[in-house]
């Protein structure tokens, strides 16, 4: 069993808006292609039947109908969440999974993994993926390699997903520091915990969408009883606002 | 650790044209990110654009030229050189070329060369090409064209930074996707309310604070229905109308020239000046055009158009059970869109001067903005549908204004600066201009002597007479049925007409391999591809293509450009990686065929090719004096817009990363159509000759000359059959009339998914584990109704046929559609997936159930199933019956697989690397 550090220097994290997200997968390939070039995500039967690769970030779709009011479809985007209390680095038998002290990121050693898969099993978000050919656990590094690469200009030194995200609705920064701008979204929008009772104190947070389908405009008066009137009552009306 | 290169180039993973970064090791892609630098994605880029790494490796790539050796459709192929493939297509061309150039028939499909592709076909002489526009939008682009000269996407955006309110129609996915998505972004980051109107609530419209879950094809009358609403309150843009709009113009009430305008001696036509109650010209200095005046008993086009849209046919209450959206709801959004616009109005503190003369000291805004692209459009309705979308943004007023719509340079462009269509053949010479384009009557049309159709699509004849982007998916129909002539040759590029870009695709797979007399019906077929596509195994000779990392390319103003609203812009590909098999860019090939033919502009004085390759054509071709098909770096390299070719052009583009903006001068960002400083500046940029400033065409004249004729006026009549679609369809005011077929009950579309770009996606490694597998989307009343269960299949019926498909609920989707992810399904063998690949197997397609035909009608004619006006593609006009036919194992029709022309995919064990 691993151990988590007893405090952390600072807590990076995402904070994804799920009022923004329009579902379009961006984040998904572009994690992909920076993983797969970095560090390897295999995929297995690529052309196939069944085609299964490892993906560190994956979107999906929910149809919600609300009790009142028209169905809605809300798009989600998952990765690990870099946990507090992380139960995938509690549960690691050898040590391959961890959490960084330094800034939170939860990682894993692949050198030291076995792939026993006991840390997807014990993650609530399923935000882990076994690696179909190399058979170690591959998970979201929030792009650590991107974030403390100093030869990278300095706007770049973000997560490929948050820099490649085309409406903005991926937002990464210190999630310990209350006047960073992601704390502060996640003040002004009420962002939330990820299954909060599942207790594993989740970093990245999620801002819910708004309130939709409440169009409140009372009606516009018409200019005056066409029917009663007539069009040429109407134009002398109309026309008459021009002076 | 071998250094990375970051080469700086265009995306091609669709139409949207994104700069992209390209990472490479030793000359590997190694990973592709977008270009902050670049105009149309700053930094973003999609999931197909991240994905390109894979289309760049992609098992199904064509390797080399293949000659058919067997039966057409047999897969029966053998690799040839370039020179035996070159010397053959040039064998089969020639004589048609000395003879009758009309029997090729080249179409490209989703290409992005049209500039260099059409002006190809214009040196050879045959009428007979076009591109994809009219199997996919050129309802909204011509409407828009023909409304206030230019529509969405590539002619213009909303004022993401200042609207305060966007109302979106219809599906819009797949088209300017970073562009949208990014502006999206701004307004969410502002708070600004976002409005959906779509049968389907997904992507844009999930993130919509409202959604109207429309009927398909009643688009245009919920419209209307909204300017009902705002004329009866009075709440429209009175001052806009009369100083931008033809509004204030007389429209002629009897004689043989009713619904023109009235015109003076000089035959132009006036308003009457409020100031003097005279007539005065519409651009004189000072004149305020009078909304209200009446003239010999003349009426203005207000007038007309008020009384139009008055009419209780319009009202909330009568269109509401057809539209499926609620009366109140209908108000609410009218009542909306005025506050916003009336209430909420802004100004910029800019001074200006209009065409008139006459000076302004601010830029005032109505700060709505709207976009629509393919939903609306893919409909038998679908132009007059753009055409009152157009027209509810010119009434509110936010056209050119600040937080409305903006146009992108080299729009606007008034309809009169469009050519008209050229098409008169000529054995062994050219055609005397470009091909597609605006007409404005009837003499205009592509008719022969006879009056029969000059083109094999029967684009601009009394069938459909703005079809301003041809009728690919009329090409193959027509071609086999000889009607209006037989070819010898169909010539095409990047277009997957054996699957999915047709309509009746079994059908269409047919009419490829049908023979009479031993011959096939079709002769020749030649077809240049970069990918094992399902088209491949129809053509007699590939002309393999490259991948968009390895060959140069123009994205030119001449042609459809990446420009901006507050620049122009233009961009190029250029190899970033060498091919490592035996295929050239098309481009290039077409140069050389061109040069083998002996047409003129490919052949230099000594005889020797004019151009080496399409690289050599983008820097030194010359299109008329001073422009090319890039404005930047011209001359000596600092030329803008006009100059000498420059021999180190494309080097410069390369050092900008790969694209050059001409900005637009502070003065001219707003009020374009009409503001000298922005018309002078186009003229200095090479988009026009001299300045046109015009009108708004809120009465379209073009349109009443053909309702004209179809009413028994003027000298060219058209055949008594079309007199009633004519008459219905080209009224010169916006109008709506029903597409769909009320013989079935329930709507069925498709729309592109945000992470495909047509039948490209599947053969990508990463794209297709995204989306592998499509669902027929059925609502929750026909999902009880019928009692499906999860892995369940329906049976849907057309007046076309039958498909069994799997089905999948969705609660967010209007109560009478199904719908489903479009291009998924794929014939087994091609794309170099694996037989028993879900695409291939429970993967489908609608097109099966859709004809390019109606049904017959005892006439005896071939009535297309395409909007009378342009003839696009009614996709979205399709109606089903739906039932629910149990378990399944595979979606059916399915075909026998097709022959390899490449070899299945294999593993791609590890990463990259």
């Amino acid at each position: 069993m691993t151990s988590l550090p007893t405090h952390v220097e600072k807590q990076l994290g995402l904070v994804i808006d799920l009022d923004t997200c329009v579902g379009c997968q961006a984040c998904v390939t572009a994690c992909k292609g920076w993983n797969d070039h970095s560090h390897g995500l295999s995929d297995a039967d690529p052309y196939g039947a069944d085609p299964s690769g490892a993906f560190l970030n994956r979107v999906h779709s929910y149809s919600v109908q609300p009790a009142e009011g028209a169905a809605q479809t809300i798009n989600f985007p998952r990765s690990c969440l870099h946990c507090a209390d992380a139960p995938c680095v509690t549960v690691c038998p050898t040590g391959a999974s961890f959490k960084r002290s330094e800034d939170g990121i939860v990682l894993v050693n692949e050198a030291a993994c076995i792939g026993c898969g006991l840390c997807a099993w014990a993650c609530p978000y399923g935000a882990r993926e076994l690696d179909p050919t190399e058979k170690v656990m591959k998970k979201c590094t929030l792009c650590v390699d991107r974030i403390t690469d100093t030869s990278l200009p300095e706007e770049d030194q973000i997560p490929a997903c948050v820099r490649t995200c085309p409406t903005g609705a991926r937002h990464f920064g210190d999630l310990s520091d209350p006047e960073s701008k992601v704390s502060c979204l996640v003040e002004a929008r009420g962002g939330y915990d990820l299954m909060p009772g599942m207790g594993t104190k989740p970093s990245n947070k999620y801002l819910p969408p708004r309130k939709k389908d409440r169009l409140e405009t009372s009606p516009l008066a018409p200019l005056l009883d066409i029917q009663a009137t007539g069009f040429a009552g109407w134009l002398d009306k109309m026309l008459g606002k021009l002076s | 650790m071998t250094e990375t290169q970051i080469a700086r180039t265009t995306c091609y993973m669709c139409a949207c044209r994104c700069g992209i970064q390209v990472h490479l090791k030793s000359g590997e892609v190694t990973y592709i990110e977008g270009n902050r630098d670049h105009p149309v994605n700053k930094g973003v880029l999609c999931a197909k654009g991240a994905s390109g790494i894979m289309q760049v490796k992609a098992p199904s790539r064509l390797r080399a030229p293949l000659k058919r050796v067997g039966p057409r459709g047999s897969g029966a192929f053998e690799e040839i050189s370039w020179d035996e493939a070159l010397t053959l297509a040039t064998s089969w061309l020639k004589p048609l070329r000395e003879t009758a150039p009309e029997k090729l028939a080249f179409f490209t499909g989703r290409d992005q060369s049209q500039s260099f592709t059409g002006w190809w076909a214009q040196a050879f002489g045959t009428p007979n090409y076009a591109a994809h526009g009219g199997f996919c939008s050129v309802n909204m682009a011509a409407a828009g064209i023909y409304t206030m000269g230019g529509a969405f996407w590539e002619f213009g955006q909303p004022d993401w930074e200042r609207t305060k309110l966007f109302v979106l129609f219809g599906v819009a996915e797949d088209h300017d996707s970073n562009p949208i998505k990014i502006g999206l972004g701004k307004l969410k980051e502002r708070g600004i309310r976002v409005i959906g109107v779509n049968p389907i609530r997904t992507g844009y419209n999930a993130v919509a604070d409202d959604w109207f879950g429309i009927t398909p094809g009643t688009d245009g009358l919920l419209i209307l229905s909204l300017i009902h609403c705002l004329l009866e309150a009075g709440k429209v843009d009175l001052d806009y109308l009369a100083r931008w709009t033809n509004a204030a113009l007389l429209v002629q009430e009897e004689g043989p020239e009713k619904g023109l305008f009235v015109k003076n001696a000089e035959s132009q036509p006036f308003v009457i000046d409020r100031r003097t109650g005279m007539p005065a010209p519409w651009d004189g200095k000072g004149v305020q055009p009078d909304l209200g005046a009446v003239y010999n008993g003349n009426r203005t086009v207000f007038q007309h158009m008020a009384a139009r849209y008055l009419s209780p046919d319009y009202a909330p209450e009568k269109v509401a059970a057809r539209c499926g959206i609620p009366a109140p709801r209908i108000r609410a959004l009218a009542a909306e869109l005025a506050e916003v616009a009336f209430n909420q109005a802004i100004s910029l503190d800019c001074a200006w001067t209009d065409f008139r003369g006459d000076h302004h000291n601010t830029m005032p805004g109505r700060p709505v903005s709207f976009h629509a692209m393919r939903g609306i459009s893919a409909h038998a309705n679908g132009f007059q549908t753009a055409r009152a979308l157009h027209l509810l943004q010119i009434i509110l007023g936010t056209v050119e204004t600040p937080g409305g719509y903006r146009f992108k340079p080299p729009y606007p462009k008034p309809v009169e600066a469009h050519p008209t269509p050229h098409f008169v053949t000529a054995p062994g010479k050219p055609l005397s201009g470009p091909h597609l384009g605006y007409v404005r009557s009837p003499e205009q049309l592509a008719l022969k002597e006879d009056g029969s159709p000059a083109r094999i699509d029967k684009a601009f004849t009394w069938e459909n007479p703005f079809s301003a982007h041809g009728l690919m998916h009329m090409l193959i129909p027509n071609a086999h049925a000889g009607d209006p002539y037989r070819i010898d040759t169909l010539f095409l590029y990047m277009a997957n007409m054996a699957w999915n870009s047709s309509m009746n695709t079994a059908k269409v797979m047919e009419m490829l391999t049908d023979q009479r007399d031993g011959e096939y019906v079709i002769p020749r077929i030649i077809y240049s591809d970069a990918y094992a596509s399902e088209m491949v195994a129809y053509a007699d000779l590939i002309l393999p293509d490259t991948t968009y990392l390895e060959r140069h390319d123009c994205i030119s103003l001449l042609d459809r450009p990446i420009s901006e609203p507050d620049a122009a812009g233009d961009s190029i590909r250029w190899p970033v990686t060498p091919p490592d098999r035996d295929v050239r860019g098309f481009q290039s090939v077409l140069l050389d065929l061109g040069h083998r033919l002996g047409l003129p502009p490919m052949v230099a004085p000594d005889g020797s090719p004019k151009f080496k390759d399409y690289a050599d054509y983008i820097q030194n071709h010359i299109r008329r004096p001073g422009v090319g098909p890039l404005i930047g770096f011209r001359g000596d390299g600092t030329a803008e817009g006009r100059g000498e070719a420059n021999p180190n052009q494309i080097e410069a583009y390369k050092a900008n990363g790969g694209f050059y903006q001409a900005h637009v001068p502070e003065g001219a960002r707003f009020y374009k159509p009409w503001n000298m400083t922005y018309q002078n500046w186009a003229v200095q940029t090479s988009f026009y000759e001299s300045p046109q400033p015009y009108l708004f065409n809120i009465w379209s004249e073009p349109m009443r000359r053909f309702q004209m004729a179809a009413e028994g006026l003027g000298p060219l009549q058209p055949p008594d059959h079309l007199r009633p679609q004519l008459k219905r369809a080209m009224d010169p005011l916006p109008c709506w009339y029903p597409s769909t077929d009320e013989a079935y009950p329930v709507h069925a579309l498709t729309q592109r998914p945000m992470d495909m770009y047509h039948s490209w996606g599947t053969q990508n490694a990463w794209l297709r584990q995204i989306r592998g597998r499509n669902f027929l989307y059925v609502p929750t009343k026909l999902w009880e109704a019928h009692g499906f269960k999860e892995g369940d299949y329906a049976r849907l019926t057309s007046a076309n046929g039958q498909i069994t498909v799997p089905v999948a609920h969705m609660a967010a989707l209007n109560e009478n559609t199904v719908w489903t992810w479009n291009a998924i399904g794929k014939r087994k063998g091609a794309w170099g997936l694996s037989d028993d690949a879900h695409e291939a197997k429970e993967g489908f397609l609608l097109n099966h159930l859709i004809s390019e035909l109606l049904p017959e009608k005892g006439d005896g004619q071939r009535w297309a199933n395409s909007d009378p006006v342009t003839g696009q593609a009614a996709w979205f006009d399709l109606k089903v019956r739906i039932e629910n036919a149990g378990r399944r194992e595979a979606s059916s029709p399915a075909f026998p697989p097709i022959p390899r022309a490449v070899p299945q995919g294999s593993a791609r064990a590890k990463g990259i690397r």
